[in-house]
Formats: structure tokens, sequence, C-alpha cells
């Protein structure tokens, strides 16, 4: 079939016109085409329609108002899974014509087309699923052009059918029809499948042994009872999925989420869930609109949320889901066999990655027996290959509520960011051709971006370099972001930190390309990744970056920054920060917040005895401390805002050792939730740089002073203020009273930091002679996933009549920083 | 300052300065000693080292002991028998007399204790600031017996690494006896001369491949090393690691890799898998090899890096130590 025939052209009076409108982004294989067809109908045009290396190319001639609105409406109201990146209009002459066309593409050689990201299953294949008179009833592969794997079953370009995992399942005579019938639901959507021709589900057992396999309606619903029986029992099984295998337990069963939690060595980090429906969700957390909107976005991203307390809720999942927390990561079921698992008797499951702890997702099969097998009773497998792993997304609701994205990964890669407004305003021609920059991006919670055009193109979440698996895969992704552009970078970025393993990898890449490399400051990047995602790098911008640690250009470590990005984000100016203290021992350090709350208090000249830090510590680590402190080595001056967070919750006596990324200020966030208001602490007060009067320094010892004071003035017989997690028998009342003054307390750390910040930042705007009205202040770092952080400095910038900008596309953590990165590139070359 | 820490920056001022200007096939090679062909076919190893510790005196031994155990090492882990050394003096004025007395007093016992002789030397005294104390600078001279050859272009994939003896006492004793760290150490310096040790696993394992004294960087800088020259890789398992429990708990407090802690007694040999047990045992028959063992595996995979399986089944990769250790998390 090379053209169809759609609509016939009514006969008109008056002289049409004819357009050419081109739509470039992600537009093939996502039901575009019919879209345009469609369209076309109802507006009574004819011409054509065809995809081309990059594009949809669509000429339409009729009366002009009717261009008009069609051309309007054909990016407003583009299909689900489609992403317009830009649209240009060019008058033609009219041609005499008759219909309106949808013509077949020849493949052109070196055609690069964007690839979708991957789309939960839609409400349309979901009532299928669960239609016994369907054809597809209960086969786990459904999808169709709106929904369903996309980027994770890519295995090169362009993309087509027979460049994706599905190239290796020939289509039954149905499904060819039905993928070649542009009036049809699954007109060209890649991974179309059935019961006659699909992938097909493989239960094996832990060892690898094949129990069962099947695709419809006889043997899949007894691999199905089987998984659910051995989940209700309280077994860990692994489930393949869409962008890796998850290790999924019953939730609410205590003695599974422990089992879990020791065969994955990961004593803490909450564990995401995975709730069979929004009812479901909602009696385990809060959810408002804003939740809703983000559970059910077809993105499927893990929503972070505050988890219901009352004790009446019908469904209580496991404490150690998240222990120490009040959020619960919760998601929606994504994938066929997630619909298929879960039901009123097994309404929520834990899903956390299918790994080994700190590695890539395990994706292939025989990689699952081996790495998961160990961990997992069964495995339930399938035979459609994960090409591209990806991760589960996360996002959190913020305290405006909108969209904080936490990790973006699964359902968001590979979209693309567009890295100035002038993409927009002056059409995809101003930036054709702009610089090819490849950003290396961070040490942990990994990605890389490749600049083409104007745009960012950000890969999934990588992960934590520390680990050889994770290293291949950056090598990979990167290799796919230059493949799937068809790019050559002309500069490489990589951060200053001498000792990442990203810098490494981006030398190399660097004399690979034979060009050259660029280092970039790691809160730059931060300020530049949220310039660049709202296109405002060509003005100045200045930007609390608060952070864990990040290599500072003093060769001290930075983390709690005030800085102005200029030079269309090729410079940022260090205006101010937090005072330092001596951070000790490197990485070791950072597990122990004891140590370092030692470290400050002894720097900050207070004694700690008696204080809950020194108590955690035994006294041989106390005299180190005591004495790397008073020395010249074994410490680095810091003034990182996310180590002293760690320092305040050791001081609480929240959390004095972490088994997982900044959890000492995590559980002291929670802590903080759970005051009813902050207590009263001294103003704080900025004061300029002994050695540079341009800088203006926000002290944090008077913070620690007063919470010192807090804790052992109060309650003779408990001036220990011994640590939460060590209770021992005294009575609970007494407990409860020191519980809710260490909230009002922590609550207190955080409204103090945040005037003193909003205080520093209007200073310093004022000595630099920015208009203090309405000036955007950028709130980026780490530190700003913090939602009660992130809400008290919101709130203290705007008493002192200045504006906020967060992060919406991605996240504020080091996830984001090949963003900033690629962007300071693109400005460097540019300069 | 952190181009003399080993690791990275050092190998890059090699490369750029020394190189450059000097480079001839017996320096190329880039061995702790440079082997030279005598015309009647007999083959001398030739090293030289200069010592600059801070304190000149630490638990376990002196600079005296380290100029000394430590020319002889870099000749015994190039194949040699040490035989003869000199030794020259930078003495800063108002070293006390009985000082050098007695570091001059340790040379000649390390001397007499590995078989060597030191046959000739220099001194200069310079002005107060001119120098810390003392440094002393030793050449020496070995032969290599015939037939003995030991190069990284003969390590195959499979060979086991022999690591000689626990890491990281020496230069934990020597940072605990600057006496900035309220730290009581009940462990010494591990200074010794290793060339009966070497000549032991020589003879136990024939087909030796490879050795290197693990000083500056440790034994993480010297896999690192031997995985760049071969391309190949270096496995190295968690468990194995030989750590004194005081050492360990050193580093520990301070934040340390004991990888990257300097060795003045411990070597790293590559042995064909047949003959690693025969090699520890040997080692582990003689003072300073008590606690010898096979710390990892080479490898076709990864080329050119250092990983370590991990007690939890993962694979961290051991990098080339770069400056003073920061911390990477955020
Ligand atoms: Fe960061
Ligand atoms: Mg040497
Ligand atoms: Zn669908
Ligand atoms: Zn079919």
């Amino acid at each position: 079939m090379n053209t169809t025939a759609v609509q016939l052209a009514p006969a008109h009076g008056e002289r049409p016109t004819r357009e050419r409108i081109v739509v470039t982004g992600v537009v093939q294989g996502v039901g575009f085409r019919p879209h345009v067809a469609r369209l076309a109908r109802t507006h009574h045009l004819v011409g054509s329609c065809r995809n081309s290396t990059t594009c949809v190319t669509i000429e339409v001639q009729g009366p002009s108002e009717s261009v008009a609105a069609f051309a309007q409406e054909v990016v407003a109201q583009a299909p689900p899974m489609a992403r317009v990146l830009s649209v240009a209009r060019e008058v033609l002459p009219v041609a005499r014509e008759r219909d309106f066309r949808i013509e077949a593409s020849a493949p052109e050689v070196g055609g690069r087309t964007l690839v979708p990201p991957d789309v939960a299953v839609c409400e349309a294949c979901v009532r299928e699923l669960t239609d016994p008179a369907d054809r597809r009833y209960l086969h786990p592969f459904i999808t169709c052009t709106d929904c369903g794997p996309r980027l994770t079953i890519v295995t090169g370009l362009p993309y087509d059918r027979p460049a994706t995992s599905m190239a290796a399942f020939a289509m039954c005579e149905r499904c060819a029809a039905e993928y070649g019938d542009p009036q049809d639901r699954r007109y060209h959507a890649q991974p179309v499948a059935c019961p006659d021709c699909g992938p097909q589900l493989r239960l094996l057992g832990a060892d690898g042994r094949l129990l069962a396999a099947g695709r419809d309606r006889h043997t899949v619903p007894g691999i199905v009872e089987q998984t659910r029986a051995a989940l209700l029992a309280g077994q860990v099984v692994a489930i393949k999925g869409i962008g890796g295998f998850h290790l999924a337990v019953d939730a609410r069963r205590p003695d599974a989420v422990a089992l879990l939690r020791e065969r994955k060595h990961r004593p803490d980090q909450p564990f995401a869930l995975l709730a069979r429906d929004v009812s479901t969700a909602q009696l385990l957390a809060h959810v408002d609109a804003a939740a809703r909107g983000a559970l059910t976005d077809p993105a499927r991203p893990i929503v972070v949320l505050r988890a219901r307390t009352e004790h009446t809720r019908p469904i209580r999942v496991a404490p150690g889901v998240a222990p120490g927390l009040d959020d619960l990561g919760i998601m929606l079921p994504y994938a066929p066999i997630h619909y298929l698992l879960t039901d009123a008797q097994l309404p929520v499951l834990v899903m956390t990655s299918g790994n080994v702890s700190g590695e890539p997702l395990v994706t292939d099969e025989a990689d699952a027996v081996a790495r998961l097998g160990p961990m997992a009773d069964l495995i339930l497998s399938h035979d459609r290959p994960i090409v591209v792993p990806c991760e589960d997304s996360v996002v959190t609701i913020d305290d405006q509520g909108e969209v904080l994205p936490i990790r973006r990964s699964r359902g968001y890669a590979p979209l693309p960011v567009a890295l100035s407004s002038e993409v927009d305003e002056r059409g995809p021609e101003a930036v054709q051709g702009a610089p090819v920059v490849l950003a290396a991006g961070a040490e942990v919670k990994n990605t890389a971006a490749l600049t083409r055009d104007g745009w960012a193109f950000v890969s999934a979440h990588v992960g934590d370099l520390e680990n050889l698996r994770t290293r291949r895969t950056l090598a990979a992704v990167t290799a796919d972001l230059v493949d799937f552009h068809d790019a050559r970078p002309q500069l490489v970025v990589a951060d200053a930190h001498p000792g990442y393993a990203s810098r490494a990898w981006a030398e190399d890449a660097a004399q690979q390309y034979d060009v050259p490399l660029l280092s970039v400051q790691h809160h730059h990047a931060h300020l530049a990744a949220l310039a660049a995602e709202h296109g405002r790098l060509a003005r100045p911008l200045l930007g609390l970056v608060l952070d864990g640690t990040g290599y500072g250009c003093d060769e001290t470590i930075w983390g709690g920054e005030l800085l102005l990005l200029t030079d269309g984000g090729a410079a940022a100016h260090r205006l101010g920060h937090l005072s330092t203290w001596p951070l000790p021992g490197g990485d070791a350090a950072v597990r122990s917040p004891a140590r370092l709350a030692l470290a400050a208090l002894l720097h900050a000249g207070i004694d700690p005895a008696g204080l809950a830090p020194r108590d955690a510590l035994d006294p041989t680590e106390v005299r180190v401390i005591e004495s790397v402190v008073r020395g010249r080595t074994g410490w680095v001056a810091t003034s990182s805002a996310g180590r002293l967070f760690d320092v305040v919750s050791s001081l609480l006596g929240v959390r004095h050792r972490i088994t997982y990324e900044a959890q000492a200020a995590i559980e002291l966030e929670a802590l903080a939730r759970r005051a009813d208001r902050p207590t009263r602490l001294p103003r704080p007060t900025v004061a300029p740089h002994p050695d540079d009067a341009d800088r203006l320094v926000l002290d944090t010892a008077p913070l620690l002073h007063a919470i010192a004071e807090h804790v052992t003035g109060r309650l003779p017989e408990h001036a220990a203020g011994r640590a939460l997690e060590h209770r021992t028998g005294r009575p609970p009342e007494h407990d409860k009273l020191r519980t809710r003054e260490n909230a009002s307390l922590a609550l207190a750390t955080h409204t103090w930091l945040a005037q003193g910040l909003a205080e520093l930042t209007l200073h310093s705007a004022r000595r630099h002679k920015l208009p203090t009205r309405g000036l955007d202040v950028g709130l980026t770092g780490g530190c700003f996933q913090n939602r009660a952080l992130l809400a008290a400095t919101r709130r203290a910038l705007a008493q002192r009549g200045l504006r906020t900008l967060t992060h919406r596309v991605v996240p504020p953590n080091d996830g984001g920083l090949s963003l900033g990165q690629a962007a300071i590139g693109l400005a460097h070359l540019a300069r | 300052l952190a181009h003399g820490a080993g690791g990275k920056s050092s190998a890059a001022l090699t490369a750029n300065v020394f190189l450059e200007a000097f480079g001839n096939p017996a320096l190329d090679a880039l061995g702790d000693a440079a082997v030279l062909d005598l015309p009647d076919g007999q083959r001398l190893a030739f090293s030289t080292d200069s010592y600059v510790v801070n304190p000149i005196q630490f638990p376990g031994g002196s600079i005296g002991d380290l100029a000394v155990n430590g020319t002889i090492n870099d000749l015994a882990v190039s194949g040699a028998i040490p035989q003869w050394i000199s030794a020259g003096f930078v003495i800063e004025e108002g070293l006390p007399m009985e000082t050098l007395r007695a570091l001059v007093q340790d040379m000649a016992n390390a001397a007499v204790a590995a078989g060597v002789q030191i046959v000739t030397g220099d001194t200069k005294v310079v002005a107060k600031g001119a120098a810390d104390q003392v440094f002393i600078n030793t050449a020496g001279i070995g032969l290599v017996p015939a037939g003995r050859r030991l190069s990284s272009a003969l390590v195959r994939p499979g060979d086991r690494i022999v690591l000689s003896g626990p890491m990281g006492a020496h230069g934990m004793a020597v940072m605990l006896a600057r006496g900035d760290l309220d730290i009581e150490a009940d462990f010494v310096s591990d200074t010794r001369a290793v060339n009966g040790l070497v000549e032991a696993v020589l003879a136990a394992a024939p087909d030796t491949r490879w050795l290197r004294d693990a000083t500056r960087g440790g034994v993480g800088t010297v896999v690192n090393e031997l995985a760049a020259d071969t391309d190949l890789g270096v496995v190295l398992d968690e468990d194995t690691l030989p750590v004194e429990s005081a050492v360990g708990g050193a580093c520990e407090l301070l934040g340390i890799d004991p990888l990257y802690v300097a060795n003045e007694g411990a070597f790293v040999a590559v042995v064909p898998e047949a003959q690693a047990p025969a090699a520890v045992t040997a080692l582990r028959s003689l003072p300073g090899g008590e606690q010898a063992c096979v710390i990892g595996v080479v490898a076709d995979d990864p080329p050119g890096l250092v990983v370590m399986q991990t007690r939890f089944g993962g694979t961290r990769v051991v990098d080339m130590l770069v400056g003073d250790p920061l911390p990477r998390i955020c």
C-alpha cells in the first residue's frame, strides 16, 4: 500500500492557499501522520503528508483560515507520545489535488528520527487486555501507537520495526494489517504484537530452570497465578518489565520486606511501591490533584508523597518500606504485566531496581539468573529483549503543587530539552548546525548529555560511576547519543573534580574525538542546568546552589553557594556562600554525620561534651577527629549545605551513620515536618569575607551554638540527647517531649538557613547593583529535593520581594548536571 | 606538590619532563632499576632514589633504613641480586651529630642484613632552611643472573597477583609519627629489604612474570600501572587483601584507603596460576612474608583497569589515585 486516499476535497469558490508545514521532533511511530490526515479531513483540506529524515512534511491546501487553524491544531492536538520540537511554515503555489494522502516514506540513508520515550500502556489497551472478547485478552505485550516501550527496544536507526528488538517477532497477518492501516490505532506502532505472534512470558526458578512460558489466555493465567502465590507467600520475585528487572515483594508483609532488604544488602534506603490504582495510592498517601496528575502521567514516574498516618487505613505497608521517613514513593502500573499481577488481594508491591546495589539494572534473562537469582525465589521474565536499560523516573510535588523531578529516566529520556528560547522565537533554522557538545555529567546519579541544533539530549539515569558496569553504561549511553544524532562532538565537558571517573572518561573521549575538554565547576553546572531548562541563559541569573559536596575553584569543597551566572551561561561568579568548616577524611566522613558534626562543633568553638555526636562516636574516633581538625592535613574546608544538614541531624540525635546518600538530611526533614512551629533562634547575620569584600558569608556557627544550647539546656536528665535510634528505657513521655522539641529545632534549622540565605541573596544583589524588585533567584542543587527547605527558602525570598525559579525538567541533584555542562559548553563555544 | 604522591600526577611529571629530556631505551622501560647489558654478556641492574621522609625517625625504622632498603628493593624487584650501594647526604646545618650517627648505623645494619656493601658516598651541609634535617640519596648496583627475565610483557590472563605482606603499615606509621594525629598506633613501619623474599619467590615460581615493590602510591598504584602497561585487567578480591587490623583501623578513622598507602617491605609478584601456591608457601616460610597471599588475578577484561570484587557481588573500579582523596559523594 503506497498511498491512502482519505478525503475528497469539497468544491470551494474562493482561491485556496497552499502551505508546506514541516514538523520536527518525536513525530514518527507515534500516530502523527494519521493525526495529520484526520485533522486535514476535519478542515476539508487536500494535500499530503510524509516522513523524512528528521521530520514530518505536510502540504495542505484549502481556505486560508482553515489552513491556519490546521497549522495550529496539528501541534496543539498532537498524539500523546508525539513531542514537537519545531514547526516551519512556507507558502507554496496552489496545485491541482483532490484528496489528502499519507505517502509512504522511502527509507533515506542516514535518516535520523527521534526515538520516543517509553509510555505506560494506555487505557484503550488496558480495556482490551481485560476484555475476554478481545483477541489480545491477557496478552502481556499489548500496545498501540499511543503506548508501550519505545526507547528501550531500539537497536538502531532509523527508528522502524526492523531496528527494534521486535524485529525477531514476525507479525501475524492480522497484526500486519493493523500496522499498515492508517485508520487503525496500531498504525506503525513498532512493538505491535498479539497472542499469535508476540513475545512470551517466561517463568523461571531462581536457578534459571524454565517452569512455564506463554503469551495467550490459556497460558498466561497459570504463570500469573504462580507468581502471585509466591508474592503472597512472602517470597521475592524478579520481574522483567520495560526498562529492566524489578525485585518485588508484597509490601504489606514485614517479613518479605525484611527478607528483600537482607538479600539486597540495603538496610534503610526506601523502596518504591507499585499501587494497583489511584484509589489504592490514596489509601497509602495523601494524593491531591497534582499528585494524581503525576501518578497517572503517561511517563508513570515514582511519585514521592506524604504517607498517611491514620491507623484505620485498610492497607498498611510494612514500616520497613521507608524506615525513618514519612514519605512513600508510589507508582501506578505501566506495563501490562503490572495490571495482571495486582488486584484487591495483592494491591501494593515493593518494586525496587533489579540490580546488585550500585550497579545498573539487570535487563537480560541470563544475567538475571546469575545476579538476581541469589536474591530472588522466582524470576518472571519475557523474551522481548530490553536494548536500552532505563530506570524508573522519580518525581515529587513541591510546595507550589508543581512536579519536581528527582530522577529523569524512563518515560522522559530521550526527549530533548531546548537550550534557549531562541529555538522558539527564530525557528529551527536559527540553531541549525549549532555546535555539538558532549557532557559527561557527575559522578553519582550520572547522566550524559549531547547538544544538537540547540537541543540538549539528556540520557536516562546512568548511576554511580564507582561501579565498573555503570562506567560501561556511560560509555554505551554516550556512544548511542553520538550515533543516534549522527553528531561529531566539537567539545567535551566534564566536572572539575580531579577524581571523578566521569572526568577521566571525558579526557579519553576528548582525545578520541580530537576536540578540547572543558572543565566546569560543579555548582556552576547546577545553575546553568536550571537556566537552560527555563530557556533563560541569555540573561544573567542569580542562584542559590545548595548541594552535597562539589569541587570548588579554590580547591575547597563547595555546596552552599550564591552564584551569578553570566555570559550566556559561560561564567559564574561566587557572590556568597556558607561559612566554611573542616570536613575530615573524604568519603568516609560523609558516611558518618557524627564525625562531621564533631568537626563542625569543634570548629565553632562548642564543647562537644554531652552532645549526641560525641556520644555516638567511640573515644578513639573523638580523639582522631579532634586532632585532625587541630592539624593542617586530613581535612578540607567545606561550605556544603548538605553536610551542614548532616551535622544538625547528628546533633539532634537523628542519624549518626548513613547507609544511603543524604539519609541524615532526609530523616531530619521528616522530623521537621512533625513540628508544630519552629524553635526561636537568633537572627542569621551575613558579613563580607575577610579576604574578599566582594563575597558575603553566612556564618553558620551561631546556628550550631543555638541548637547546642537548646539540647543541653533542657530536661537535665536527658542532657546527653542520645540518638533516637538507640532509645534506652526512659519514660516514653519524656522521649515524646524531646522528640517534639527536636522536631521544632529541625524545622528551625530549615527556616534559619532559608532566612539567612535570603538575607545573603538580597545583600549580594544590592552590592552588585542588581535590580532587587521581582528579581528571579534560581534554586538548585541536591538540597532542593528537600521540600521543607524549598518552601522555606521560597517564602524567605518572597518576603524580600524576590522571586524563585525551580526545576521542572531535570532534577536539582546531580542527575541534572550534564544539561548544565552542555549549556556551558555551547556558551563557551559561542564566546 | 601532588606530583610527589605517586599515582597519576607523578606519572605525568615523569613523561612530560624527564623522558622528554633524557629518553633512551634503558630509561624508557621505566623499571624500578635500569637493566644494562655489559660487553661480556653480563647484566647489571642500576637504580637510584632520594629519601626525604618526615619525620626522619619513626616506629620501625628511620630514613637510614629506608635509604638502604629502598634501593635494594628496587634492584631486587628488577630481578637483580643487589651488591653495592652508594650514599649521598644533604644535611641541614644544626642536625645533631648523634642523630646522624644513629641514621648511619641504621644504614650499616640494613646493609649487613641484606648482604650488600656501601662502597662510596658524599656529604654536603647546607644552610638552615635549605633542607629539612637530612636528605639521603642512594644508588645501587646488582647483578642479574643469566636467563632471568621479568617483564610486564610476559603477563598473561589467568596469572595470579601475589602480595608479599600486609598493606599500609609504613605510610600510616610515618603519618602518625608526625604527631599531628591523636592515634595510638600499635604497629610499626614494614621497612625491610625484600631481596631474600624475591629470591624465594623466583626459586619457587621460576616463571614469575613481573615484580614491583609497592612503595609510593601503594598496592593500588602498582596494580594500576600493571593494568595500564599490559592493557589487561586486574581483578582484586576485597576479602583477601591483607591489612593489619590496627593499620586498617587507623585508615578507617582517617578516611584513607590502605590500597594507596605506601609500603617499604612489600612487593607485588605476578606469577603463573600453577606456580602461585608455591610462591605463597615460599614467602610464608620467611620473615616478612608470613602473610603473603594471592590478592587477585589478571584477566582479559576490563582492559587497562583494576577492579575490586566486593563482598556483595559488586565490581568497584580501583582508580589510579589523583591527588588527595576528596569526597565524590554529592
Ligand atoms: Fe551536586
Ligand atoms: Mg623506588
Ligand atoms: Zn495502547
Ligand atoms: Zn499478531
